[in-house]
């Protein structure tokens, strides 16, 4: 969808294309060392990727419209994902279960969701430039926000009726809310499975629906404006675009739809950890998008689906086989968290050093047309 | 042109100032329907000014408004921003790109101007949501295309095009505006290539003939002679001549860009030493360097011993890629061979050892430590790099600053360079730029270089510091004997101040002439490579 491809030359040498694609090569290969040292089968291997594919898609798709924008990784997908779980939380106590349950958190997270991503955008326009550490930051401000609403006003302001989801004290909610009546009600609506394989039909469809959203979305008016805004802020400006306004509105609509995957993301789980569900989902689905080849001004739908299956391949088979070669389970765990990191630092690096390599590249052609000017005045 | 009472524009009586500094005064003149008015003028004379005032720009609001009207088709007009320009029929194409670089030439051409398809989406979330109708697209970026009547592809994405391309994607954009009556152009040849701009003119006599209007800014006079009805000449603010094309010629143009009084002041006394006496202390050898802007190309000059060089030439051609370039601010290439011992590129910190010095002309971005004190200004490179002003205790261990060394020094060049400030603690950024340009020297000054680059000394400042600069820099060559390189736009400074001044012409180096050869010869020299 997002075509800025950097000088796509058509003689693109085969270095270049490796040198392009170094993260998901990398993933591949610790992938294919790690399957046959994990002893799973096939038809496991794959049912928990389709699995885990139903569950996270959603989410990582919700950062695909601000990297179009120009603003870079949307960190602040977290305050989606917290408008999310406020919904999810009144609608298990006002406990409506099942698809209409999932509807309803949804519906509330809406208002929430177009709330924070106000804010958020409005604060990542003071911080032009600086977008991804800015929208980090926002994260954890809002974390604190959230934490006091659920853990203080929910139960004394905020009617709580159960109180099965609240602390015993009479007021905040529960470590973990289960969502046991909604559990994987969307995955199983359309039951189908093929060769022991389970797929979730009915998550699959709102995940293509999406898909098909952000393709229509990027030939709207917004969207030609998104993109121009995430080319060049001055030169839109210049042609009449409301830079700002076009920056704010691409925050929220990652915004809301990272609350609808969010809600997505839980009914797969089945209980909610209310207090530390959100609190790593940015940077998983962030990783998860750059493993799929993605920087940070170019992403696309691929990427998003590459991404997941590599990503997620990895933390099935890594901890089997960390298991096996030093016989410490723990290892996995370690491994996959300290990889994310390791690939968002990565990432990031390589987005830069590609910047400035494209730079040095003008000098280049500076000394070759002067060596060539040369050449053609001593052959005279 | 049935209509000869009333021209399509009139410009009456502009006058523009910056904060008491006049830089248009009088301005006058009209243009009738589908006339192709010639602009030129040396750099500062006031175009870019004057263009800025009729294309609305939001700087000259902030800066106080202009006085003066502008008349099109007799009707008083006053732009509060671009968009009312343009409303008005006015289009512009500026001298820097305003492309979006991964869109198309088609979705550059109708940037926020997209013919679009409504949908039930649209009906309710509003208009933006509306489909881009690409089809329609395509068509109108064709038809402004074949009206420019240059080929281009239209599919082609921007940053894989030609310069020239880029050039002629700006102008279909104008184009492909309805309403357009006014055109002006802003230097639209520099970047192309002699073939490229023979089109261009082409097309600008195409346009012509469909009644466009044109006002045409360039360096190169022989495209004014041959595409313009009528030219208009700007020095120092002011229009010196309004003359009908056919009845001038290059050089009469060139004699009144740098007009002045022609044979006035320049080299006085005679050179230190006579040519060919003085040994090569710095000599520069096929040098390019990538600087934005100031691009510089197989740059080869040997600068002498003692000498003040001065190099010169119009805005973008190159001349403050050199200095910028040889001391590492801007990637380079080539060879520096300084006092004997070759100078590597693209490190400050070599230059720096070697005994060079640079005044930047950015200099509240490269020049001054804004916030800090002016002892700390004058002092800091000195002491960072020469180990100067600082006390060595246990054997050299500790270092501490010599507060009062620092004091003393910045006090003298104070008094020196008669520094207007409240004393030698105040910080940079409190003083007029013509003081912070004298700071900038001081600074220089103090690392007792044996060679000093020079850029733009009196950019902005007034008569007084003008001349003051000028004198401390003549005093500092002659008395400390310290070969200096200023680089100037302004063509009398250099002729005041330099033995030999070297003019850059797109990016190379055009001719080194005597300073006391006539400005005709200087102006010939700037104009002769320009691309």
């Amino acid at each position: 969808m997002n075509k800025n491809k950097v000088s796509t030359k058509p003689s693109r040498s085969i270095g270049e294309l490796l040198r392009d694609n170094s993260v998901p090569l990398m993933f591949i290969l610790i992938c294919a060392v790690c399957i046959p040292l994990s002893g799973f089968s096939p038809s496991y291997l794959l049912d928990e990727i389709i699995t885990r594919m139903g569950r996270n898609v959603f989410l990582i798709l919700s950062l695909l419209i601000p990297i179009m924008a120009g603003m870079g990784l949307n960190f602040g997908m977290t305050l989606g994902a917290m408008a999310g779980e406020i919904g999810l939380i009144l609608a298990s106590d006002w406990q409506i279960v099942g698809i209409p349950g999932m509807v309803l958190a949804m519906i509330i997270s809406i208002p929430i969701s177009m709330f924070l991503g106000f804010v958020c955008g409005t604060i990542l326009n003071m911080a032009k430039g600086r977008e991804m550490v800015t929208s980090y930051i926002i994260s954890y401000f809002i974390n604190g926000i959230y934490q006091l609403v659920v853990l203080y006003l929910m139960g004394s302001i905020i009617p709580i009726i159960h109180n099965s989801i609240k602390l015993p004290r009479g007021y905040g909610i529960r470590n973990t809310v289960s969502l046991l009546e909604m559990r994987q009600k969307l995955d199983n609506l359309i039951p189908l499975t093929i060769g022991g394989v389970k797929i979730p039909v009915a998550t699959f469809i709102v995940i293509g629906l999406l898909c098909v959203f952000i393709i229509w979305f990027s030939k709207t008016k917004l969207g030609q404006d998104m993109r121009a805004v995430g080319q060049d802020m001055q030169v839109a400006k210049d042609a009449g675009i409301n830079v700002e306004k076009t920056r704010i509105i691409s925050i929220i609509i990652s915004t809301v739809l990272a609350g609808f995957g969010m809600v997505i993301y839980l009914q797969n789980m089945g209980n909610l950890a209310t207090y530390s569900a959100h609190s790593q989902i940015g940077m998983f689905c962030i990783a998860a998008l750059l493993v799929g080849g993605a920087s940070v001004d170019k992403a696309s739908i691929g990427n998003v689906f590459l991404g997941v299956i590599l990503f997620h391949l990895m933390f099935i088979v890594a901890p089997t086989a960390g298991a096996k070669i030093t016989g410490d389970s723990m290892i996995g765990e370690y491994f996959r968290v300290f990889v994310s990191y390791a690939v968002i630092t990565v990432a990031l690096v390589m987005y830069e050093t590609k910047k400035r390599k494209a730079k040095s590249r003008a000098g280049e052609q500076l000394a070759a047309d002067q060596a060539a000017e040369e050449e053609l005045s001593e052959e005279q | 042109m049935g209509n000869e009472q009333v021209p399509l524009l009139e410009v009456r009586n502009i006058k523009k100032d910056f904060f008491g500094n006049q830089v248009l005064s009088d301005i006058n003149f009209t243009l009738k329907e589908g006339e192709v008015l010639g602009f030129c003028g040396e750099n500062g004379a006031g175009k870019s000014t004057l263009m800025k005032i009729l294309f609305g720009m939001d700087v000259i609001r902030e800066t106080g408004g202009y006085e003066g009207d502008i008349l099109i088709n007799g009707e008083k007009m006053n732009f509060s921003t671009p968009f009312d320009a343009i409303h008005a029929g006015i289009g512009m194409v500026h001298q820097e790109f305003s492309l979006i670089p991964g869109f198309t030439a088609t979705e550059n051409i109708l940037l926020n101007r997209e013919p679009r398809k409504g949908n039930i989406v649209a009906e309710i979330f509003g208009d933006r949501l509306t489909t881009l109708n690409y089809k329609e697209m395509k068509e109108k970026a064709d038809a402004a295309i074949k009206k420019m009547g240059v080929e281009i592809s239209a599919d082609m994405v921007i940053n894989q095009m030609p310069v020239g391309h880029k050039q002629f994607t700006e102008i279909a954009r104008e184009l492909s505006k309805d309403e357009l009556k006014l055109l002006i152009l802003d230097e639209p040849t520099a970047v192309l290539t002699e073939k490229e701009a023979e089109a261009l003119l082409d097309s600008i006599r195409g346009m012509s003939r469909r009644g466009i209007a044109v006002i045409f800014i360039t360096h190169r006079l022989h495209e004014i002679l041959s595409v313009c009805d009528k030219v208009v000449v700007m020095r120092d603010g002011l229009v010196v001549k309004d003359i009908p094309a056919k009845d001038t010629s290059v050089p009469e143009i060139t004699r009144w860009m740098v007009g002045r009084n022609v044979d006035n002041e320049a080299a006085k006394e005679e050179p230190v030493k006579k040519k060919g006496e003085a040994k090569v202390i710095m000599s520069i050898q096929k040098l390019w360097v990538d600087m934005p802007g100031e691009t510089v190309r197989n740059v080869s000059l040997d600068v002498e011993e003692g000498e003040i060089l001065g190099i010169g030439g119009l805005a973008g051609q190159g001349k403050l890629g050199i200095p910028n370039g040889i001391m590492g601010l801007y990637e380079a290439g080539g060879k520096v061979i300084f006092d004997g011992k070759e100078i590597p590129l693209n490190n400050p910190r070599k230059c720096l050892d070697a005994s060079l010095a640079f005044v930047s002309e950015d200099r509240r971005g490269v020049g001054l430590l804004l916030d800090e004190s002016l002892e700390w200004n004058v002092a800091f490179p000195a002491m960072q790099i020469q180990n100067k002003f600082l006390k060595k205790y246990l054997g050299g261990l500790v270092q501490w600053r010599d507060e009062q060394a620092i004091r003393q020094v910045t006090e003298k060049y104070i008094d020196e360079l008669q520094i207007k400030c409240m004393g030698s603690k105040q910080s940079a950024k409190e003083l007029s730029g013509g003081n912070q340009q004298k700071v900038c020297l001081a600074k220089a000054f103090a690392l007792e270089p044996k060679f000093l680059f020079v850029s733009e000394p009196t950019r902005g400042i007034d008569v007084g510091a003008k001349a003051l600069v000028l004198n401390a820099l003549k005093k500092f060559n002659r008395e400390s004997g310290v070969t200096v390189v200023m680089i100037s736009s302004e063509l009398e400074e250099l002729r005041q101040t330099c033995d030999r001044i070297a003019i850059v012409s797109g990016g190379r180096i055009a001719g080194i002439l005597p300073a006391a050869q006539p400005s005709e010869e200087f102006g010939l020299l700037m104009v002769s490579q320009v691309r």
